[in-house]
């Protein structure tokens, strides 16, 4: 039984690090539209870096849900 | 599916669906290769339908293709350059293969490949195996100033090298992970949502079914994107074997 809540536990924590991913992909996403605000001649240009940047943050925290998924299931 | 437990995971199982062994190993044709043939099977069917009667002017059908064409085509030009269009036949079906499987496993009581890590990592490994393959047939050992872009100071390499390696064997691991996890985590949103619906009634259901709704249009977009962010990894990973630094 206490291993059971400890595995809960953990997850929530681990589950913590997510939030990095969402500061990093609103930061992408955020200077993505206000350099396309500043020129929006460079929207096509820009777009394949800010999907990039998204992919790449993003990443970063799936880890962190992953492991809080093998922590839950294992 | 009646008499079974309707957990948020449970749509997740591969079932055997022809069972087949070949030499001790199971080989079953299961609900994940069928989704697969699906695939496969949509993707043909659009292409063929799309240009069975080539216009000058594009009808729908053909336009549609057209532009999954150009989108692509632009994709690898942009960022791998002419060189890399040698590859595009790859890249272009590993773009439908991932988006078809992303978009038929959001149909109600379908199956997602994509959400098995499995399927991501064979699909990952191999594009990190060509890639280093291509890397070394074309530039030999100076394939390894990857790891060391020329004009770096000696203390800075110390501490830039290992970072390097580390980022470049961590790729199919990020690559097939994203997929998975993005996945996962979608189609897990949608059935616990789902359940939310049944056990609050008809009064109070009505918001978690709205909320189910917009969730699938936000998976629709986490399909193509993936798919395009796969792809477009795959792109970059190229360039980077084709034109060193």
């Amino acid at each position: 039984m206490e291993t059971e809540a400890a595995k809960m536990i953990g997850a929530g924590l681990a589950a913590i690090g997510v939030i990095g991913g969402g500061v990093g992909v609103g930061t992408v996403w955020g200077y993505y539209m206000s350099a396309v605000a500043r020129n929006p001649s460079m929207e096509d240009k820009l777009r394949t870096p800010a999907f990039l940047g998204f992919a790449l943050s993003e990443a970063t925290s799936l880890f962190a849900l992953v492991i809080a998924l093998i922590i839950l299931f294992t | 599916m009646a008499g079974e437990s309707h957990g948020p995971m449970e749509q997740f199982i591969v079932k055997p669906l022809i069972n087949l062994e070949l030499a001790g190993a199971d080989i079953s044709y299961s609900n994940s290769a069928l989704f697969m043939t699906f695939a496969v099977l949509a993707t043909f069917a659009l292409f063929w339908a799309g240009t069975r009667h080539r216009t000058m002017v594009p009808t729908r059908w053909q336009s549609v293709t057209e532009i999954m064409y150009e989108f692509v085509g632009g994709m690898v030009k942009d960022n791998v350059g002419l060189e890399g269009m040698r590859y595009f036949p790859f890249i272009f079906t590993l773009f439908m293969f991932i988006l078809f499987g992303n978009f038929l496993g959001l149909l109600p009581y379908s199956f997602t490949f994509t959400s098995h890590i499995i399927v991501n990592a064979c699909l990952a490994l191999f594009i990190f195996i060509a890639v280093t393959v291509i890397g070394f047939a074309r530039h030999g050992l100076h394939y390894f100033s990857l790891f060391c872009p020329p004009g770096t100071p000696l203390p800075v390499a110390f501490i830039l090298v290992p970072i390097e390696v580390m980022s470049y064997f961590i790729r199919p691991v990020s690559l097939s992970l994203r997929l998975f996890a993005n996945m996962l985590a979608g189609h897990v949103l949608l059935k616990v949502l789902a359940g939310f619906i049944i056990s609050l009634g008809l009064m109070f259901g009505i918001v978690p079914f709205a909320a189910v709704f917009a969730v699938t249009l936000l998976e629709i977009m986490v399909a193509a994107i993936q798919a395009y962010v796969f792809a477009l990894l795959t792109c970059i990973y190229l360039n980077d074997a084709i034109n060193l630094h």
